[in-house]
């Protein structure tokens, strides 16, 4: 059973493992695994703070209700899963500066925070405007062989890997 | 099948709760709630993040396309355009690059204690999700309709039966693992 406190799997095992857990999503809760919506589903909660029931009227948050939803708990779930995991592989770290940022842009925890801050913006925005994200579109969609998906995913690479390399080779 | 079961609403947010702590598990073993790991495979110096979605994709779609074979299981693609789907894969590109988390390793990295994920991260995807609901009725009628293609899958857009394309489609994505593993990537 040492496997299970192993700090690293093979990227295989972790894919298989995913793969799997996609059949018992679509077997048991007729759903493809997705995280993207319930990032929706919370910020419709904060903008109900500030418009009351007025949020009813935005066409957007009258198709994805801000609710608690399978994919809500999923992502919940995501969360305590990746601290088990870390806790008992030994891998469980406070950080606010990842190596590979520090390495190029030193180890000043606000510029980096801010950073995810600008980089969390798109992501969230771009997720919506493409309607699914690596999970959603990435794996489970191309698995379902959805055109959307795949073009959706080539797509996130595209503009990931142009980014990344303007960011570390251009600015960096 | 098991349509009693996907209706009972208790149970299956309980479901969904389970099956994110093994997502959790799986991407933190694997390494994807890592910011090096993911902006390493963006800079192409570190395949693990292709390897595991490829692995996924194969293992789901061969066991996914059997099942729905038997009747078991639906499928669900999703709905897209050229001014959907491309549009917005290149704009959630530049925020993969620059937060370095995607919307599902955000939530395992934030478990793994990374605070970048917990504070800016999180924040920022809630406000960019926040930011599309507001211009969404500026949008729905005109770019995000662009190119409209609907739900449609690969299958029946080339008229070739699942059975043929999926072992295609399988062979073609070992293949590229392959290739990754003999190149020493």
């Amino acid at each position: 059973m040492d496997w299970i406190f192993e700090v690293r799997w093979s990227p295989y095992a972790a894919g298989i493992g995913i793969g799997v857990l996609s059949w018992f999503t679509f077997l048991l809760s007729n759903k493809p695994i997705g995280c993207s919506t319930a990032f929706a589903r919370t910020s419709g909660m904060f903008v109900r703070i500030f418009k009351g029931k007025k949020i009813g009227e935005m066409p957007y948050y009258k198709q994805f209700t801000p609710s608690i939803d399978w994919e809500w708990m999923l992502v919940l779930g995501v969360i305590l899963g990746g601290f088990i995991s870390a806790r008992i592989s030994g891998d469980f770290t406070i950080q606010a500066v990842p190596a590979m940022w520090a390495a190029t842009f030193g180890t000043a925890p606000l510029p980096r925070i801010l950073t995810a801050l600008a980089g969390g913006i798109f992501l969230g925005f771009g997720a919506r405007w493409a309607g699914g994200c690596t999970s959603g579109h990435g794996i489970s969609g191309t698995l379902q062989l959805a055109v959307s998906s795949w073009i959706a995913a080539i797509c996130f690479f595209v503009g990931g890997i142009a980014s990344a390399f303007i960011i570390f080779k251009v600015i960096g | 099948m098991l349509t009693t079961l996907h209706t009972k609403k208790g149970l299956q947010l309980f479901f969904g709760f389970l099956f994110g702590i093994l997502f959790g598990i799986f991407l933190q073993k694997g390494g994807a709630t890592k910011y090096d790991v993911i902006v390493g495979q963006l800079l192409l110096t570190d395949f693990t993040v292709v390897k595991i979605m490829l692995s996924a994709v194969i293992t789901g779609m061969i066991g996914i396309f059997a099942m729905k074979s038997f009747g078991w299981v639906d499928l669900h693609p999703k709905p897209g355009s050229w001014g959907s789907s491309a549009v917005g894969g290149l704009i959630f590109g530049v925020g993969f690059a620059t937060l370095g988390y995607c919307p599902g390793t955000i939530a395992g990295a934030i478990g793994n204690g990374y605070i970048d994920a917990a504070t800016g991260g999180i924040i920022g995807i809630l406000i960019g999700a926040g930011l599309f609901a507001a211009i969404y009725p500026r949008l729905m009628n005109g770019i995000l309709r662009k190119g409209d293609f609907g739900d449609i899958t690969i299958p029946r857009l080339i008229k070739v039966p699942e059975c043929v394309i999926v072992p295609i489609v399988v062979m073609f994505l070992v293949f590229i693992l392959l290739a990754l593993e003999s190149k020493g990537m």
